[in-house]
């Protein structure tokens, strides 16, 4: 399937530092259209019939999300656009945030009026502070123009932390607290940010908006597969010759991606979604991207036959280890654990009984995480041990 | 040290980032004044002050290098560039020159992998490094 971009449509037309060249470009008239057409459940409506899903990683239909924060009692409401993006390998925000930050403003409004919140958060990463000034510039001038009436954007800034990616503690980081998750239910669109009905959308799922609302559902709806509408925007690093953002209607091949466009040579592992997401070998490079197979935030990082899965995986788990927030037993500790097996199997040490204690291991983290990356981190170890056991056996130590 | 008026608990984060920028480090006495002045324990506010990666209750290098050590720089040599680093300035990973000049951290994943080996420096980001642009890159520094 082909390139085709929803997303990123703006991303090196215009100015993002002129709101005038972004208005050129059918810039806020699907706002204009929202409010003067639209009641705000016929907006949630059109979002949910367009079949638009969460593009942070998880899916979440976000018509649905916003139907839920609609109808919970709040006197206030809120709107986080999640702007921190941490995992390993995606960049595909940054990318869009640097070229185009009105769009991103323009579905924040409209995401405001459906639900009835009068206050919206970007939640921008520390490590991403050179947009600080580019995006306050950008909610300034859609504000002069009188796009803001209803409609409150602030920037609230992290300090370095992977894991204030996952909702419920990027809220606690807003609420000046240490980024750890908080126990579900109740969920965000009941009971959010200072307890109040809450909406957490990434960029990307907010950028789509504003194209669904002018050009329809079903327009957006005969994108993509059955349960994957619309376009995906990726994130290629490693072993490529063009590494870069590209955006590709769901249900494209990953060889399309990584051997066409990105031009990569001698695949030997990808690893498809970051730190928490799958690793697959080469020879399941004709597996579509969606949400049915595999996506996650759509990072791709290539590594090609002079590669060492071992040293992936446990490079990976180190990292997970490192960016736990430590709330819950079966991720502080289990990270550890198999990091510390995995740096045994890196220098050819590792024993017997340490690959049943790696599967032991990754069964109870899936089980018993609180959150996403407790319960996703054993990915890259269940992988590697489905598709290069062989790697792990001839590293265990004879004697 | 940072002013506190008016401010709330919720306003803690921003206040800790406040003083990094102004200070370079967060001293104790300004966690226990913070602290009173919110209304919390010194616990809470040391709490938050170490868990985010980009505030330091040490006092750091007038200049903050940081070096990305995830997968996308490590496959584009990412540890010639931490090398380079280590040459130039003569300290390792988690140190500050005894001058105050630098302190020199590996950090994770900082979003530019398409133009990796990448690094931090202070706010500004860094890509494509070679040795050649590090050595550039640090005598330009104050």
């Amino acid at each position: 399937m082909p390139e085709k971009w929803i997303v990123l449509r703006n991303c090196g037309v215009i100015d993002p530092k002129r709101i005038t060249t972004y208005l050129d470009r059918d810039g806020f008239k699907a706002l204009k259209k929202a409010l003067a057409e639209m009641p705000p459940e016929q907006i949630i409506e059109e979002i949910k019939v367009s079949g638009l899903r969460g593009r942070g990683g998880a899916g979440f239909p976000c018509g649905l999300k916003w139907e839920l924060a609609r109808k919970a009692q709040g006197d206030e409401k809120y709107v986080i656009c999640n702007a921190d993006e941490g995992e390993v390998g995606t960049f595909k925000d940054r990318y869009i945030l640097e070229r185009d930050p009105f769009t991103l403003i323009e579905a924040m409004a409209i995401a405001g009026y459906a639900i009835g919140a009068k206050r919206g958060y970007i939640y921008l990463r520390a490590e991403y502070h050179h947009l600080l000034d580019l995006l306050g510039k950008a909610i300034s001038q859609a504000r002069e123009k009188g796009f803001l009436d209803h409609f409150e954007i602030a920037i609230h800034e992290g300090a370095g932390s992977y894991i204030c990616g996952e909702e419920s503690a990027l809220m606690e980081s807003i609420e000046g607290k240490r980024g750890e998750v908080r126990y579900r239910p109740p969920f965000p669109p009941s009971r959010g940010l200072w307890g109040k009905p809450t909406i957490i959308n990434n960029v990307e799922t907010l950028m789509n908006i504003p194209q669904v609302i002018l050009n329809g559902a079903h327009w957006f709806n005969q994108i993509g597969t059955e349960r994957s509408k619309g376009t995906k925007v990726f994130s290629v690093s490693g072993d490529v010759k063009k590494p870069g953002v590209y955006e590709l209607v769901l249900g494209s091949q990953l060889r399309e991606l990584v051997m066409d466009l990105a031009l990569a040579e001698k695949v030997k592992i990808i690893q498809v979604g970051g730190a928490t997401g799958r690793i697959i070998p080469y020879d399941m490079i004709d597996t579509p991207l969606s949400f049915e197979t595999i996506l996650g935030a759509g990072a791709i990082t290539v590594f090609d036959e002079s590669r060492d899965i071992i040293d992936i995986v446990h490079r990976t788990i180190e990292f997970l280890a490192e960016e736990c927030c430590g709330k819950c037993a079966p991720c502080r500790e289990g990270t550890e654990v198999m990091a510390e097996i995995l740096e045994r199997f890196s220098c050819g040490e590792g024993v017997e009984r340490d690959i049943g204690v790696l599967e032991e291991l990754s069964n109870a983290m899936m089980l018993s995480s609180l959150c996403g990356l407790g319960q996703a981190a054993p990915n890259p170890v269940v992988d590697s041990l489905q598709y290069f056991r062989s790697a792990y056996e001839s590293r265990i130590r004879k004697n | 040290m940072i002013p506190t008026q008016g401010k709330k608990q919720e306003d803690l984060l921003i206040l800790l980032e406040e003083a990094q920028n102004k200070l370079g480090y967060l001293p104790e006495e300004l966690m226990a004044e913070l602290a009173k002045s919110l209304d919390m324990s010194i616990s809470d506010v040391y709490g938050v002050a170490t868990f985010y990666s980009f505030l330091s209750t040490k006092p750091q290098g007038r200049n903050v290098i940081r070096i990305c050590k995830c997968l996308p720089c490590l496959l584009k040599n990412a540890q010639a560039i931490i090398e380079s680093v280590e040459r130039e300035t003569g300290i390792k990973p988690g140190e500050t020159a005894p001058d105050g000049k630098f302190s020199f951290e590996l950090t994770n994943c900082i979003g530019a992998c398409d133009e990796a080996p990448a690094m931090m420096l202070n706010n500004e980001v860094h890509v494509n490094l070679t040795p050649g642009k590090i050595s550039q890159i640090l005598k330009a520094c104050k």
